[in-house]
């Protein structure tokens, strides 16, 4: 019970942090509502590609590529403040706390968490404003809020591990671009279907092309419990990782001291 | 029981740099004990063991009766931390980090706003509270610190360099405090290079360089052992040698410094009036006497072979202005 006030504590300080310090919130939510905007109006014929899946419009595919890219941006954004954290040391007056040393990671966890929510709720008022039709109602949207948080969540296991092996902001920062590689190698904003090779492959077997497909499921279509739960799967498995290579880093900086 | 127990505690970051080097010390239930040593002596190592921040590759230490290796989370409930740089998020207000304090003690929420109430009144920084923490200076900052380290009010309170860069006024507040915080009853151990802080502040004083301490007492004690205080006379008219010759009756003459006649005199400012009767009865004139007590310094450089760095530009405490 003690544990969960303090996961609490922190969480909410991740929160406040993360809104009071522009340069981590704003990158979250201006950069993938830029990308949304710029690419559905400038390539919004792509869906009359040939092989293109059957989508009320370019808009509607792209939705979820765009949650998932902020969902990938708080992640990162969440491993800088914990960069922030150790440098200027904050993270020391943790650990001199009575409190077990995972909830120091947990707390950040929960905050990115709570961030995802708030990156799912914008994208989704954006969507339904422009037109995006959620074809799964409301249990749909509430699906895809779900969904983008353990996303969140997931992608901020890595940030942090990042943040706690080398205890250095600009490190995790440097990794920035990283998030859109990996978002064009997935089908986050194009169809494998009809991505060039190496693209392609590289595409059907990255997680984050998982993730996204279970986010844009019900906006385009009626459930896939198949795709839902790969969608589940995928962030799960990116989670277990990036937990793992957390408490690898977690134990390395308290031995290192 | 002792409220710190060290015995040869060691800690190494590579097989062939020792930065702790084999500490033996005991800090008696409240005490505030003083580790004074130059930047890089092994001081701010010594405290991140003795606060479980650190692991040590050697020896044993006992914080507030607990094991740092074997019972950190009990050593570290009855211990308050401020660390050096007042590790404080710039973006979080006063009360918001008292009450994050509060929080990871195990104190109720309510109970952790009144904690906040009390502490930022008692460090002044009531109408402060509920601003941001960038926008506070040094000595704010310090203060913060040092009332989110009192939040679960601690037995033992380590302080790690509490007034390092910190202006004379502010550096008076901080030391108010911890002679108030001891006063009720705060074991304190903090480390300093400032000579006069541990002069000022400390019961016991342990001087420590290369990672040993070199010595270690109370600072009576410690400057005793490196001579008696001293005259220092420069004259205006008359000779050198009838002047040494006059002083020579008050105690044993040290070698000229810089024309600068010395005199050891073990009863110090106390033979002022009678050495200027003897100089005037013998028709000498002086342009300045002064009478100088040895410092740490001095025990440092005995103990050593060098000065504690900064020792001769150490920023003063504002009383002399405040005297005049």
């Amino acid at each position: 019970m003690r544990t969960l006030a303090v996961i609490g504590e922190l969480g909410r300080r991740s929160v406040r942090q993360t809104f009071r310090r522009p340069q981590l919130m704003a990158p979250l939510l201006i950069i993938p509502t830029l990308l949304l905007a710029v690419q559905s109006a400038g390539a919004g014929r792509a869906v009359d590609l040939p092989g293109f899946p059957p989508v009320e419009s370019f808009f509607d595919f792209l939705l979820a590529g765009a949650m998932v890219q902020a969902a990938l941006l708080a992640g990162n954004s969440g491993g800088i403040a914990m960069a922030i954290d150790i440098e200027m040391g904050f993270t020391d007056r943790l650990l001199a706390a009575p409190i077990p040393r995972f909830a120091i990671v947990a707390g950040r966890l929960a905050g990115t968490a709570a961030v995802g929510a708030v990156i799912a709720v914008w994208f989704l008022v954006i969507g339904v404003v422009f037109g995006a039709t959620i074809e799964e109602g409301i249990p749909g949207a509430l699906m895809m809020i779900v969904l983008v948080v353990l996303a969140a969540l997931a992608f901020g296991t890595l940030g942090a591990a990042l943040a706690l092996r080398t205890g250095s902001a600009s490190v995790v920062q440097g990794t920035f671009p990283l998030v859109f590689v990996i978002l064009f190698l997935s089908t986050a904003f194009f169809p494998a279907d009809l991505l060039l090779e190496p693209a392609e492959t590289i595409a059907r077997v990255n997680p984050l092309s998982f993730v996204v497909t279970a986010v844009r499921d019900p906006v385009i279509s009626a459930w896939s419990a198949g795709e839902l739960a790969a969608g589940f799967a995928a962030t799960l498995l990116i989670g277990a990782v990036g937990i793992w290579l957390c408490s690898m880093a977690l134990r390395r900086r308290l031995r290192m001291g | 029981m002792p409220a710190i127990e060290v015995s040869n505690l060691q800690r190494a970051f590579s097989a062939d740099f020792l930065a702790v080097a084999g500490i033996d010390l005991q800090v008696a239930e409240g005490e505030i004990y003083a580790f004074l040593g130059p930047n890089g002596a092994g001081k701010t190592t010594t405290v991140r063991m003795l606060t479980t921040l650190l692991r040590p590759t050697g020896g044993s230490a006992r914080v507030a009766g607990f094991d740092v290796v074997d019972e950190p989370a009990a050593v570290r409930g009855a211990i308050g931390v401020a660390l050096q740089e007042a590790a404080l998020d710039p973006l979080m207000t006063g009360r918001e980090l008292i009450r994050m304090q509060a929080t990871l003690h195990g104190i109720p929420r309510a109970e952790g706003r009144r904690r906040a109430d009390d502490l930022l009144r008692r460090v002044g920084l009531t109408e402060a509270g509920e601003r941001r923490v960038g926008t506070y200076s040094g000595g704010m900052k310090r203060r913060l610190d040092l009332a989110s380290s009192l939040v679960h009010e601690p037995r033992v309170l380590f302080l790690d360099e509490p007034t390092t860069g910190l202006d004379p006024v502010s550096r008076k507040a901080i030391w108010e405090e911890v002679e108030a915080l001891n006063r009720e009853g705060t074991t304190v151990f903090l480390t300093t290079q400032y000579l006069e802080e541990a002069d000022q502040l400390a019961d016991r004083v342990g001087i420590i360089a290369a990672g040993r301490i070199v010595a270690e007492d109370t600072p009576t004690a410690l400057k005793a052992q490196v001579g008696k205080p001293r005259m220092e006379i420069v004259l205006a008219e008359g000779d050198a040698p009838d002047c040494i010759d006059v002083l020579g009756r008050f105690g044993d003459p040290l070698p000229p410094k810089d024309g600068t006649l010395m005199v050891e005199v073990a009863e110090g400012a106390a033979a002022i009036a009678p050495v200027v009767r003897a100089l005037d009865e013998a028709g000498i004139v002086v342009e300045s006497l002064d009478v100088v007590e040895p410092t740490l310094d001095d025990v440092f450089v005995a103990k050593t072979g060098q000065h504690l760095e900064g020792a001769e530009d150490e920023p003063d405490t504002g009383e002399a202005e405040a005297a005049e």
